[in-house]
């Protein structure tokens, strides 16, 4: 038992969090260890696309025509170049393909989970925190929004912003549109918890100490209630993350994210399908089964947090 | 009680707080689109109803009453947690109503601090309790280089009873006692003359509050605080109040000394609460009978509102409100009965 | 801390016996002795106090008694009889059948003991009809009976009313009609006064003392507070860290107290009366599971503590 105390006494973080119940229920669930690693990886490999993959996709002077439709795994019968996951129409390598797409998917769902948390995060503060008409009309848009399915938000936000910018600049912003669409497509939830954690906290008694010396509002929301409030907003945005991904890449599939010159992993499964039935089965499959997992590890791992961090289900 | 001009001078021998006529009360009426369609009014919970004190400098004055008699509300009015529906709360003769601007309001604020009554509520669990306790520092800007407010918070806790060492901890490192020792640090940190003490002991077992208990004390000596005591243990009242008010359904029912209160209880609420406390060396005090509970204080009852609980009940107490008025003894009592001498 | 003689009341089978109790509870971080050679005896109709701080085990020995202990707490060793039967190795079937029919609880909280769905006296019939062969009527009218007993005005209408009907007070009146519906011959009470208003509290506690007398009812009255105690019980065992501190006596243990522990603790509570400036008070606080000192658990803070106190 001394030797216990002894160690929750040192303060480095590395100790503290090798120490903590997290860790531990993290260690003991092999499902969330592996979808973990999958995740990394899978993140890791996207980033270095440029450094780790055989072609550049976007390379037109090293694709090769001859090299079309070759299987994954069988020797081109012109060039005798083998292909992991084989190639497309144009000879591209869809190994390749899918680590330039994993990264456009996982930028556009980073961006997209930050831009819905920070607004929905910002306005559940002031929703719960001042409550009254504030609060009032903060929900009341939230559940107009939330009577709509998320694609249709996104289709409708996208359509209004093709229409503004003009079509020169389009495939240029498209990323920028689509990320903008899905965040704006998702900020309810963020909102809607945050707005609950916010009115249990605001009258908690530590809150109550800040106001009574006078701590300005802003000032209590950012450094108390806000610390308080983000263990929910982290499982949402890691679920959300997995959901980002999966909308963007249904918003390429549709043909309304981005172009084909910049393809994420919904528009290769959309150019793949195509295919799918004169037998070039891997052009879709592969860039289906990324998504797929991609997916999945991260919906496992914020279920695991979600439990983690709920101490009634432990 | 004192009735104050209309602009008190600050007096050195003026009470530190005087509190009159406060009113508080909150909405408790149904969402707007259900009272449109079920055609109810708004409802009002009245929480304070006509309340008036004064504290003295140095003194601990205990408001003392069961859940609901809006004794914890009066506290939250006076360090301005919530807003008064009417009356007035005038601190070292500034009426904290008629303040102008931030900066007047952050110098008043500066010069009071409350103590809570949940120690694992009052302390934010993601703050070291070196920035807990530094915080009204930094607020009302006393000290302004870190390693002033190091010592400064090191002195502080050294003062409650903790070691310097202690403020590189989180608050869930520490014991129920040792958090509320905590929050006595943070409430000292702006050398406040008055504290607000909110059931600070009532969450903790009777070892640890005797201790707290205690520590209030010694620091009043030393610092020569001015405290506002909330309870709703008698026995805990007797032992640190001067004076003592006693609350029922927002209303003071007595008000008196707390040794004569004790001895010679007038109002037949206080009469009763005091039956109430076990006989805990069990020397075979009899009992008076205790009935009824605390009515729902959405709906009082007219009159007086302890009027369905009272044994002296007559037809003038179940229509007419009674007034705080002094009686023989020198207590203020409001009820008929003593009034009238009927006893 | 050997248990006194007089823990053992002369006569026949004390109805409950609880034997060198030990509660672990296993965690990664090694196992926690939560309970640590607990032995108390509760005769028939009498009425046990058991008073400790938050945290000194109380509630978990009234759980471990009834069988509710949380996994992952367990009995490691010791025993608990009841009329002289272990009831501590019964399968979970068996003890719900003694739960209820012969042991009953009511606990702090008088809203989370009924059922916000039900009538109070469907919940009360119900009891009554899966522990005794009467007829549907009769458990209604047994009912009724209860209620006036436990003195709510006009039995034969608020039999009808919700839980949420009731005030604090008439609910926990409602929750001692439950208890005793059954007859059962062991009542574990904890903290059944805390949630309430002090001026409720006193009557509370009368109506328990006097239905345990008229039914000869034994009671382990689990709560913090010595006046409680002073008010209600016969005898008192006073818990610290998970041992026994003191038993005996209610009038010997509260005017005489013979552990430092409990002398501290009298000591620290304010009696109205008695002008004392300051307080007894003892200093620290009770030990953490996980760092129960050796030797006597209270030695630290113990101002007569000798070498033989620490080992």
């Amino acid at each position: 038992m001394n030797t216990l105390t002894e160690k929750s006494k040192t303060d480095s973080l590395l100790a503290r969090i090798l120490d903590s119940d997290i860790f531990h229920s993290f260690i003991r669930s092999p499902v969330t260890v592996v979808s973990a690693i999958v995740t990394v990886v899978m993140i890791v490999a996207a980033l270095s696309a440029p450094l780790i993959s055989p072609h550049n996709p976007f390379d037109p002077a090293t694709l090769n025509l001859m090299e079309g439709f070759t299987p994954p795994m069988v020797a081109n019968e012109f060039t005798g170049n083998v292909y992991w996951f084989g190639t497309d129409a144009q000879g591209r390598d869809i190994f390749s393909a899918i680590l330039y797409g994993s990264r456009v998917s996982l930028l556009v769902g980073f961006a997209a989970v930050g831009l819905a948390a920070v607004l929905g995060i910002t306005l559940g503060l002031m929703s719960g925190y001042l409550g009254g008409w504030v609060d009032a009309l903060i929900m009341r848009i939230a559940d107009v929004q939330l009577s709509f399915p998320a694609i249709l938000i996104a289709l409708l936000i996208f359509g209004v912003f093709k229409g503004i910018i003009p079509p020169a600049m389009q495939d240029q912003m498209a990323i920028y549109v689509l990320i903008l669409a899905i965040g704006l497509s998702d900020w309810v939830q963020y909102a809607r918890t945050v707005r609950s954690s916010t009115m249990a906290e605001k009258n908690k008694e530590y809150v109550q100490a800040a106001r009574v010396i006078g701590v300005p509002a802003p000032l209590i929301l950012l450094r108390h209630i806000l610390p308080n409030v983000m263990g929910p907003v982290l499982v949402i945005a890691t679920i959300g993350l997995a959901l980002a991904i999966i909308l963007e890449s249904t918003l390429s599939f549709l043909g309304v994210g981005v172009p084909p010159t910049q393809p994420s992993l919904g528009t290769l499964i959309r150019v793949g399908q195509d295919y799918l039935f004169s037998g070039e089965w891997w052009i879709v499959l592969f860039p289906g089964m990324t998504l797929l997992i991609l997916a999945l590890s991260v919906n496992l791992l914020g279920d695991w947090l979600r439990d983690a961090l709920n101490p009634r289900l432990r | 009680m004192n009735m104050p001009a209309q602009t008190p001078a600050p007096v050195p021998d003026a009470p530190l707080l005087l509190v009159e006529d406060l009113k508080c009360r909150f909405e408790v009426s149904k969402p707007f689109l259900n009272r449109v369609i079920e055609r109810e009014p708004r409802r009002w919970l009245k929480a304070v109803d006509g309340v008036s004190f004064t504290i003295d400098r140095g003194e601990t004055f205990a408001l003392v009453g069961e859940s609901g008699c809006g004794k914890s509300t009066v506290a939250r009015l006076i360090v301005g947690l919530y807003e008064a529906s009417d009356g007035r709360i005038v601190f070292d003769g500034r009426d904290l109503g008629q303040l102008q601007s931030e900066a007047e309001r952050q110098r008043i604020r500066r010069r009071f601090q409350m103590i809570f009554q949940d120690p694992f509520a009052s302390l934010n669990p993601r703050w070291r309790v070196e920035r807990i306790i530094a915080e009204p520092i930094r607020v009302f800007g006393l000290l302004n280089d870190d390693a002033a407010i190091r010592a400064r918070v090191g002195e502080l806790l050294t003062q409650v009873g903790l070691s310097p060492a202690d403020g590189r901890k989180f608050p869930h490192e520490f014991s129920g006692g040792q958090r509320q020792r905590i929050c006595i640090a943070r409430a000292l940190a702006n050398n406040p003359e008055f504290l607000v003490c909110d059931e600070p002991t009532s969450a903790l077992d009777v070892s640890v509050q005797a201790q707290i208990l205690n520590l209030m004390q010694d620091l009043q000596d030393e610092l020569g605080l001015t405290y506002l005591f909330i309870s709703h243990d008698l026995a805990v009242v007797r032992h640190m109040a001067d004076r003592v008010g006693v609350m029922y359904l927002g209303r003071l029912v007595e008000v008196a000394d707390s040794r004569t209160l004790f001895e010679n209880p007038q109002h037949p609420y206080t009469r009763m609460l005091l039956a109430t406390i076990p006989d805990i060396k069990m020397e075979g005090k009899r009992h008076e009978i205790v009935r009824g509970e605390v009515p729902n204080p959405i709906t009082p009852p007219p009159g007086c509102t302890f009027h369905p609980r009272c044994p002296l009940v007559n037809d003038r107490c179940r229509s007419e409100a009674p007034h705080l008025l002094p009686t023989a003894r020198g207590h203020l009592a409001a009820c008929h009965a003593i009034e009238e001498g009927r006893q | 801390m050997k248990p006194p003689a007089h823990n053992q009341p002369a006569g026949n089978t004390p109805l409950l016996s609880v034997r060198n109790l030990r509660i672990e509870f296993p965690t990664r971080r090694g196992t926690l002795v939560a309970i640590d050679d607990v032995s108390f005896d509760i005769a028939r109709g009498e009425v046990l106090g058991m008073v400790g701080e938050s945290g000194a085990g109380k509630s978990l020995t009234g759980a471990a008694i009834i069988g509710l202990l949380e996994p992952p707490g367990r009995i490691a060793a010791g025993e608990v009889l009841l009329d002289g039967e272990p009831i501590h190795t019964l399968p979970a079937e068996r003890m719900r059948k003694i739960r209820g029919r012969r042991i009953s609880m009511i606990f702090q909280d008088p809203l989370t003991s009924l059922n916000p769905l039900y009538t109070v006296g469907r919940q009360i019939t119900e009891t009554i009809l899966t522990h005794r062969d009467i007829g549907e009527a009769a458990a209604r009218k047994r009912a009724i009976e209860l209620l006036a007993e436990v003195g709510i005005p006009a039995p034969d209408q608020r039999v009808d009313h919700y839980p949420h009907q009731f005030s604090g007070g008439m609910r926990q009146r409602v929750v001692i009609a439950l208890a005793l519906c059954a007859e059962p011959e062991l009542i574990i009470a904890d903290e059944p006064t805390t949630a309430l208003d002090v001026s409720v509290q006193a009557q509370i506690i009368d109506l328990l003392k006097r239905l345990c007398r008229d039914h000869h009812t034994a009671v382990m009255l689990v709560t913090h507070d010595m006046g409680v105690i002073a008010e209600a019980a016969d005898r008192v065992a006073v818990m610290y860290a998970g041992r026994l501190a003191e038993i005996g006596p209610v009038r010997a243990v509260v005017q005489q107290p013979q552990h430092p522990y409990t002398r501290g603790l009298m000591g620290s509570i304010p009696v109205l009366g008695a002008d004392v400036h300051r307080l007894v008070q003892i200093d620290g606080a009770m030990p953490r599971l996980n760092a129960i000192p050796p030797g006597c658990a209270f030695n630290p803070r113990c101002t007569e503590a000798f070498a033989r106190c620490r080992s």
